[in-house]
């Protein structure tokens, strides 16, 4: 058993990374039938020096949304920074839907202000006019709320560029395993490392308001469940019981998490009330109950439980205790993650004899497989509800995918080297 | 118990059989001959579950143990019965379906290991149970004799 200090511990200092330090590389696989064609004029620095392309970076959010296509710029004619350098005929002609114009200038104390335009091509007009400002720091937070704009405006849905999604991967080096949990942007630029150690670490599960983690690790050489401060990285350990300590989920009011212990024999669902440290016994079954997460109105929970002979998703009141089952079709329905509009389920199906993601509506009970690769497992829906990440196998390496909730839109986010899984979208920072 | 007293019996058989095979002249020969082979039968039961072999396969989302496994896991629990140690039952899970439910599914299987071993009159107190669930692969593959390799209890 490894004691405390003998068990590699490193918690980064949670300086800015570049992108050089990123794991995560991305490809669109498969995109939207007909994508809206965008074109994102570079933005004019006017003499100001940044690392960033902000254009390549709002490009990449658009097209990893699989609902926009963007133009290349060698195809552009010309580099407009404002709407009235716009000559509208030019970009009609290339088949360009909607165009992106913006320039950077200085403020006196020392932050940057970006002011940009959405403009219809067709329409031959500015859509909408905004400025966002920021320190050269935060190039890449501007150039994703310009991109959560433009998605906004166009699709009516709200944009979750600026959001953040915890993985963990797992490096063999000498025939021993070092895990890392990181953060990074959605394109999995700025990685952060959380923690690293030597032995396992899994289940991240983000606090409602984006500052906090809590997730599993085998650190002290059994599993207990740890919280941690994503700004500061102070971290506390939360259980310490005999048996497992697993699958922490952050109620919608931050104050709870409903976790797994078998601690009294068998796993059951427990709810830890953060302030009081107080631990309530939710399940009461000799099968496995696991993997629980909260309903939006923080008075259910949704669980995987074998006890009608194999794993499936049922519904748990929090204050009855009463259990409904949910799924019925398939021989394997677990680890289910909840969409925003509280109605819709990812979770792992297993069909014929592969694990896939599959959606399941909770209104009318009908389940679409999403995934056509194998081995899926670990679904988490966008704070928006437009996509979802998922981890896979590509040949024998983990690798996160995402698709979208109506299976039109694929990329993979594979590791730079070894086992990338375990994601954990976050909610709306902002 | 029982399966101890009958590992003491074999020991006390072969004692009487190596006895007579020396041909004591006398009763003094006899016992130095007794006190040589109660030696012997305790490493013979160390012997038996060190040759018996510390892993136990299972099969998919199954915590039953095997018919094979059950003769390896006599011949520890006499060896443990014998000479006392703490032991630790890993359970471990094929990398097929989800992280958290291989969790429970790889403590499911070492708490069956753990029950036909008290069962069989080892101290509950002598066994630490923990659960690695998928996380600690013994063959890296993804297929089925990889798989078949990863649903396992360890003892250690």
């Amino acid at each position: 058993m490894l004691s405390w200090k003998k068990s590699l511990l490193l918690i980064a200092l949670l300086l800015a990374s570049g992108s050089a330090w990123s794991e995560l590389v991305i490809r669109v696989t498969q995109g939207n039938d007909k994508p809206t064609i965008i074109a994102v004029s570079p933005i004019a620095l006017n003499g100001i020096q940044i690392e960033e392309d902000i254009g390549r970076i709002i490009e990449g959010d658009l097209t990893r949304s699989g609902l926009f296509s963007a133009m290349p710029r060698r195809d552009m004619l010309a580099f407009p920074a404002t709407a009235i350098d716009v000559y509208f005929r030019d970009w009609r002609i290339l088949g360009t839907e909607y165009l992106v114009v913006g320039s950077l200038i200085a403020i006196d104390d020392g932050s940057y202000q970006l002011d940009f335009s959405l403009l219809s091509v067709t329409g031959q007009k500015a859509v909408f006019e905004h400025s966002v400002r920021g320190t050269k720091v935060q190039m890449r937070d501007l150039a994703h709320l310009m991109s959560d704009k433009i998605y906004q405006e166009i699709t009516g849905i709200r944009g979750a560029f600026s959001t953040r999604i915890a993985y963990v991967t797992a490096n063999r080096v000498k025939g021993k395993f070092i895990y890392r949990l990181n953060v990074s942007d959605t394109d999995g630029a700025r990685e952060k490392l959380m923690l690293e150690s030597r032995e396992p670490i899994m289940s991240p599960s983000w606090s409602p308001n984006g500052k906090d983690l809590a997730y599993v690790s085998f650190e002290t050489g059994r599993p207990a469940i740890f919280r941690q401060n994503l700004v500061t990285a102070e971290r506390q350990q939360l259980t310490n019981f005999s048996g497992l300590n697993g699958a922490p989920s952050w109620s919608p009011d931050g104050e709870k998490l409903a976790l797994v212990l078998s601690k009294d024999g068998n796993p059951e669902i427990y709810m830890l009330d953060l302030a009081s440290n107080r631990f309530t016994r939710l399940t009461r079954h000799f099968a496995i109950d696991t993997e629980p997460t909260w309903m939006p109105d923080g008075k259910h929970l949704l669980f995987t439980s074998d006890r009608g002979g194999s794993p499936q998703i049922y519904k748990l009141n929090v204050v009855s205790k009463k259990v409904q089952r949910l799924t019925f079709r398939g021989n394997y329905n677990a680890r289910a993650s909840l969409a925003p509009d509280g109605r819709t389920l990812a979770l792992v199906h297993r069909g014929t004899d592969v694990f896939h993601i599959a959606s399941f509506d909770l209104i009318t009970g009908r389940l679409i497989e999403l995934t056509e690769t194998r081995l899926d497992e670990s679904p988490t829906v966008a704070p928006n509800g437009a996509m979802l990440i998922y981890a896979t196998k590509q040949g024998d390496r983990g690798v996160l995918a995402a698709v979208s909730l109506d299976a039109g839109v694929r990329y993979v986010l594979p590791a730079r080297s070894g086992d990338v899984r375990e994601p954990a979208w976050s909610p709306f920072l902002r | 118990m029982k399966n101890s007293k009958k590992f003491a019996l074999t020991a006390v058989l072969l004692s009487l059989l190596v006895g007579c095979s020396t041909a004591p002249t006398d009763d003094t020969t006899v016992i130095e001959d007794t006190t040589v082979q109660t030696v012997q039968a305790d490493t013979t039961i160390e012997d038996a579950a060190a040759a018996a072999g510390s892993v136990f396969y299972f099969d998919f989302d199954k915590a039953v143990l095997k018919v094979e496994s059950r003769a390896a896991l006599l011949a520890h629990s006499s060896a443990l019965m014998a000479s006392p140690r703490s032991v630790r039952l890993e359970g471990h899970a094929d990398e097929r379906g989800t992280r958290e439910y291989n969790m429970a599914l790889g403590e499911r299987r070492a708490n069956a290991v753990k029950e036909f071993m008290v069962l069989q009159g080892v101290s509950s107190g002598l066994i630490e149970v923990i659960s690695y669930g998928e996380e600690r692969a013994a063959s890296y593959g993804s297929n089925d004799s990889a798989w078949e390799m990863n649903r396992r209890v360890e003892l250690k």
